[in-house]
């Protein structure tokens, strides 16, 4: 009888400095992102990181895994243990809240600005010069102009550019749908190759010298003229585009299970103090608190006129539905005889 | 099946096994797919699958798959003849180049087939002032898919055309026979079955191929998408039961495809007395 207490109290002490060996061991954070935020996220990671074992002592080793948005969102949906997503549109969250139930529904009130830390907008990409003399969205139906975009049905960011260019004619026509819809229809009429992916669209314009206009993230758009040389390209802003808020969430029903719900909040947390604000900046993101990055990235975005996608179209589980379902407006621009 | 003595035993076993590693590996997955998809009501699964968008992409698939396959049986075949007939200077190096689209990661293919025959590519730039597009366009589709086809039929014609004896030939041509006439009544039906089955092969490649077409393809709706883009594109709506639909009919479609080939190159087996 005393040799099993005592069996037992030495198992459980066993247990105990086993588990608190795991406490005191490097705590991981999984960051589940898309394509574009790959190097924001190297830098603010060894920054954080920083924080964290400053602030608290404990090390901290985050990964990071990038791809297409709403494949990302579908790894999470099947089992990838995210501690935290910070992926291209509301839409793909919602369905890891909807499919998977790792999330509230409410997931966006969680953080401010609708847990958007930094936002994005759609420009034009053209060829230096501008030689088809490209000003806004009107010039991108004139005859003869080829326009790249990727294809909205398998890629997040194509849906962003194609809300935009409804959203322009919108305004143009006096909220006139019909007339959005014939412009949207025209408009993908001279697209010549849909890429499945944002990434796919910027190489067929770069590399393969295809179309006179790429429509692209902001971000992705300086991201090219920096590393293509501005010699090539350049970035037409025009009067009107979307404001694009890739927003971020913790994967509660993983956090909870791996016991890093603090550390996955406070990550998130730190993309809105001033130092990931300045770095977001520096990765070619639109701060929510300009006044915490550098005047100099700051003077790489030009003001323009934004509209929300919750303004116009009233979020994205409606204009999914109604653009980019099976059947939906999208289709019925491509579906014989239809425009 | 008559009970011959045997240098190995274990027929049990070994059915077994096989069994079991088929169902593992093979029917698994699969039923996985059929069991998916019915959920779906009859009239909803007839919606999903038929839809013009959908219809379109099996038309591209499927045809460009067959024309890709039929003209890697032709080159194939030729390709086979010159290694196996012929001694030439880096024959070897020519027989490990055949295999290579095996090795290579087919979006490695893909890019690289999409820059050649781009408008400013090495080839696409000779091509476009002829007014004929292959990037970004069905064409474009069918290129990438004999590519990635070709080693099937080389693979399957070599061995058997090895096995034939050139005497054949010679003894036709003694007895009187033309050139053609040896060809298509002495060298065609023996190397038929194996033809049949490279072709086979090829085609089932070609219409499951994703990855180094989907470069090139263009990817317009009613016009360059391939079935397995019109899955995909159904998974980035979170529709897991309309892409497990359609991926039911290129199944059955495919399945079907390679049945017909199968019972032909038994037919063709049997007409020419070869039991392969």
């Amino acid at each position: 009888m005393k040799r099993s207490t005592l069996f037992r109290a030495l198992l459980t002490g066993v247990a105990a400095a086993a588990l608190s060996s795991v406490a005191w061991a490097d705590q991981t954070l999984l960051n589940v992102s898309y394509d574009p935020t790959r190097e924001l996220y190297q830098a603010f990671n060894a920054e954080f990181a920083a924080h964290w074992k400053k602030t608290t002592g404990e090390t901290v080793t985050i990964k990071q895994s990038h791809g297409g948005s709403g494949k990302q969102a579908r790894s999470v949906i099947d089992g990838l243990e995210a501690d935290v997503v910070t992926l291209a549109l509301a839409y793909d969250i919602d369905e890891i809240a909807e499919l998977s139930n790792k999330l509230p529904k409410d997931w966006q009130k969680k953080f401010a600005a609708n847990s958007a830390p930094y936002t994005s907008t759609i420009v034009f990409l053209v060829r230096k010069g501008n030689p088809k003399g490209i000003k806004d969205w009107g010039d991108l139906i004139k005859p003869g102009v080829e326009i790249i975009t990727p294809n909205p049905k398998t890629s997040g960011g194509a849906r962003w550019n194609y809300l935009a260019a409804w959203a322009y004619a919108l305004k143009k026509n006096g909220n006139d749908e019909a007339k959005a819809r014939d412009f949207v229809a025209k408009l993908l009429k001279q697209v010549p190759v849909l890429d499945s992916g944002a990434r796919g669209s910027t190489n067929t314009f770069v590399q393969r010298n295809i179309g006179d206009v790429l429509l692209a993230w902001e971000n992705e758009a300086l991201l090219s003229i920096n590393e293509l040389g501005p010699d090539k390209f350049e970035i037409v802003v025009p009067s009107l585009s979307i404001l694009a808020e890739p927003p971020v969430a913790v994967v509660e029903g993983v956090a909870k299970k791996r016991g890093t719900e603090k550390l996955a909040k406070a990550y998130l947390e730190y993309l809105y103090s001033p130092t990931g604000q300045k770095l977001a900046a520096k990765n070619y993101y639109r701060p929510r608190n300009p006044e915490h990055a550098d005047a100099a990235d700051l003077a790489r975005f030009p003001k323009l006129d934004l509209i929300t996608i919750d303004s116009v179209f009233g979020g994205w589980q409606k204009a999914q539905k109604t653009h980019f379902s099976d059947g939906g407006v999208f289709d019925q621009i491509y579906a014989p005889g239809g425009k | 099946m008559a009970r011959t003595a045997r240098v190995l035993p274990g027929f049990g076993p070994a059915l077994g096994l096989t069994l079991t590693w088929l169902s593992l590996i093979v029917l698994l997955p699969l039923a996985s797919v059929f069991l998916k998809a019915s959920s779906l009501s009859l009239s909803e699964f007839w919606s999903v699958v038929s839809a013009p968008r959908v219809a379109a992409s099996y038309r591209l698939s499927f045809g460009m798959s067959f024309a890709a396959a039929a003209i890697n049986a032709v080159f194939g075949l030729m390709l086979a003849w010159c290694l196996v007939r012929y001694r030439f200077p880096g024959k070897r190096l020519v027989d490990a180049l055949v295999d290579l689209p095996f090795a290579l990661p087919t979006a490695v293919a893909g890019i690289s087939l999409t820059a050649l025959y781009a408008k400013n590519g090495w080839i696409g730039q000779y091509l476009d002032p002829l007014g004929i597009q292959v990037a970004f366009k069905p064409l474009g589709v069918m290129v990438a898919l004999v590519f990635i086809g070709l080693p099937f039929v080389v693979r399957t014609v070599q061995p058997v055309l090895e096995e034939l004896d050139i005497e054949h030939e010679e003894a036709a041509a003694s007895l009187g026979a033309g050139r053609w006439q040896t060809f298509r009544r002495v060298i065609l039906p023996v190397l038929l079955p194996a033809l049949l089955t490279g072709f086979a092969l090829a085609f089932a490649r070609a219409v499951g191929e994703y990855g180094s077409v989907i470069f090139i393809a263009g990817n317009i709706p009613m016009v360059s998408e391939i079935t397995p883009l019109m899955i995909i594109t159904k998974l980035e709506q979170y529709d897991y039961v309309g892409a497990t639909a359609v991926a039911e009919v290129m199944l059955l479609i495919s399945f079907a495809s390679l049945f017909i080939v199968n019972g032909l190159q038994a037919w063709a087996a049997r007409r020419t007395g070869r039991d392969r």
